[in-house]
């Protein structure tokens, strides 16, 4: 059974994954130390499927991309948040980690199992039926996040095709 | 109908584009520098794919050039090689990446260009869409000759009235970051507008759209008018027509209102864009190293200021000054007009162009417990070398004036005699009458 995990406003990069562990840009390996220093827990605890709940600006600071990398890694379903850090937000769409801007993402109880459709840009609760209202993810986006990154996508396919 | 960002993506997809909406767009260049292209090209080779477009893409030698150890000697080797490889001929070791882009031609208004810098902004100050990406996305982005964007929302920045003597473009600017705060516009375009913006020159609305990245904004805009078109034609390579883009009916996320009437000279300090100062209040402050330069204050004007206060007067012995033009254009220019001989007469030393001391890898850098009082953009700590140096910033005027003193001085009263004097020089008669003086 998933869960999700909450997080406040301003989660910085460094939180997600502090700068001695970004000798690797594996994910796996990045993962293993996702949160480790403000959320010791959660890189023995998270599985996949769970889901990210956070604030405001979510993955600022530095542009690494070993942030979105590292979350990708634990093979969460997805990143949650009222709003994301410009650099992180493209980051995350080009490692291929999906992301939700989700304004009543505070509104989201802490013990709710969530559902995601990306295409419609809703958010479920399924023990409830509440629904959440987030920004759709544009076909391109979902076909890049699908691919699990730009660089694979872009191996296979153009970026014309999906204009 | 939208803000100018929406109005020049509305012309780039050719259809009616709104924030929020997510595009994939054509980018007319693809601009990185001897830092930050080894990264690019990384992440190009691993999707294995021809460059689309060879001649929008474009390699500047700027960060560390000529290189001053044997790593940055290698990565320039690097790109020149690679360079040389994919028929890239657009190769440029002659500035600061941001002033040569505009002098050589390739800014001009309603265009797309992607920087693997974050101070690509600076083009918007032409009236188009410039915004930094991370270096691998750049490298991405040579495949496709496209990249994937958000249409970002706006903050209007609306300025009036007349700047005060002794005060500059630099000072609003500080006071705008002051206002909105570094990353009070992240993810959004700032457009700047309003009757001192439609007055201002070329040189001082640059510094607008270079600055809006400490707002942490995508990009920062001007739209573009005769000022910009007479700008681009007379001092860059760019050919007209030149596209008039303007907001339309637009939809501000928020519109902030400055009056600059009454602005006194700012100082940004140590370690935030955004705790700025009265410069007064800091008047006395020992300072170690004045640095004048950079893709914020680095052009022919800012230069022709800051000789005008150090013309027949000498740096303070302690003091180190140091002027790095932001091209080798300026340069020239300057060696032409007489100002590196003004500025070698007052005991500071002029460098070669490039990002210099702005960066602290060479030209410049910061001892431990040092200050420095510099006209760049940013002061995060560690910037210019040590980390336990500090860094405060503001105008060339006000750069100079510190130079003179050793400490931070208010450039207004040098600035007074200075006009005092022109204005006895032009009561004068030009030769005196031995007859009529008698």
């Amino acid at each position: 059974m998933s869960r999700t995990w909450r997080f406040g406003d301003d989660v910085n990069t460094d939180e997600i994954i502090p700068g001695r562990y970004n000798l690797t840009i594996d994910p796996t390996e990045l993962a293993q130390h996702a949160f480790c220093e403000v959320r010791p827990e959660f890189p023995q605890q998270v599985a996949p499927g769970d889901v990210l709940l956070g604030g405001r600006n979510f993955g600022c600071g530095s542009s690494r991309e070993h942030a979105p990398i590292a979350l990708k890694g634990t093979g969460i379903r997805c990143v949650v948040a009222e709003s994301f850090a410009r650099i992180f937000f493209r980051n995350a769409v080009n490692v291929g980690l999906a992301i939700m801007i989700c304004p009543d993402a505070a509104s989201i109880p802490d013990d709710a199992e969530l559902s995601v459709d990306f295409e419609a840009g809703v958010i479920r609760d399924e023990r409830t039926g509440v629904e959440y209202r987030a920004e759709p993810m544009p076909a391109f986006v979902r076909a890049i996040i699908a691919a699990e990154g730009i660089v694979p996508f872009l191996r296979e396919h153009d970026l014309d095709e999906l204009l | 109908m939208g803000t100018l960002v929406e109005e020049i993506l509305t012309r780039r997809v050719g259809r009616p584009v709104a924030a929020g909406e997510m595009l994939i767009v054509d980018v007319d260049f693809m601009m990185s520098h001897d830092n930050t292209t080894p990264l690019a090209i990384g992440a190009f080779e691993a999707i294995g794919k021809p460059i689309r477009h060879p001649e929008r893409v474009v390699f500047h030698f700027d960060h560390a050039y000529p290189a001053p150890n044997i790593q940055a000697a290698a990565n320039q080797k690097l790109i020149r090689d690679f360079a040389r490889a994919q028929g890239i001929r657009n190769l440029f070791a002659q500035g600061i990446c941001h002033q040569v882009m505009f002098e050589e031609g390739f800014v001009a208004p309603g265009r797309v260009i992607m920087g693997a810098d974050s101070h690509t902004n600076t083009y918007g100050a032409f009236g188009c869409l410039a915004a930094g990406f991370g270096s691998s996305e750049l490298g991405v982005s040579w495949v496709s000759g496209r990249t994937w964007l958000r249409v970002p929302e706006t903050i209007r920045v609306e300025l009036t009235g007349e700047l005060p003597f002794g005060v500059y473009a630099k000072d609003v600017m500080l006071e705008v970051a002051a206002t909105l705060g570094m990353g009070g516009a992240t993810y959004m375009a700032v457009e700047f507008g309003g009757p001192f913006i439609d007055a201002l020159p070329m040189p001082d609305r640059i510094i607008f759209a270079n600055m809006s990245t400490e707002l942490g904004a995508k990009c920062g805009l001007l739209a573009a008018d005769a000022t910009t078109e007479r700008f681009l034609e007379q001092h860059t390579k760019a050919e007209g027509p030149f596209a008039r883009l303007a907001p339309v009916d637009p939809d501000y996320a928020r519109v902030v209102h400055l009056d600059v009437s009454a602005l006194t000279p700012r100082v940004a300090c140590h370690p935030r864009v955004d705790t700025v100062r009265p410069l007064t209040e800091l008047e006395g402050m020992p300072i170690d190293q004045v640095f004048i330069g950079t893709c914020t204050n680095g052009r022919f004007e800012d230069m022709v200021l800051a000789a005008s206060i150090l013309r027949g007067k000498q740096v303070d012995p302690y003091t180190r000054t140091i002027v790095t033009p932001a091209s080798r254009a300026v340069h020239d220019r300057m060696i032409r007009e007489g100002l590196v001989e003004v500025f070698h007469a007052a005991g500071a030393v002029v460098t070669g162009t490039g990002c210099g001391a702005c960066i602290g890898r060479h030209g410049g850098v910061l001892a431990p417990g040092e200050k420095a009082f510099t006209t760049m953009n940013r002061n995060f700590v560690g910037r210019m070398g040590s980390a336990e140096a500090e860094i405060y910033l503001g105008s060339p005027a006000a750069a100079a004036a510190t130079a003179l003193a050793g400490h931070v001085a208010d450039p207004r009263p040098l600035l007074a005699a200075l006009a005092a004097a022109a204005a006895a020089a032009a009561a004068a008669p030009a030769v005196l009458d031995p007859e009529a003086v008698r």
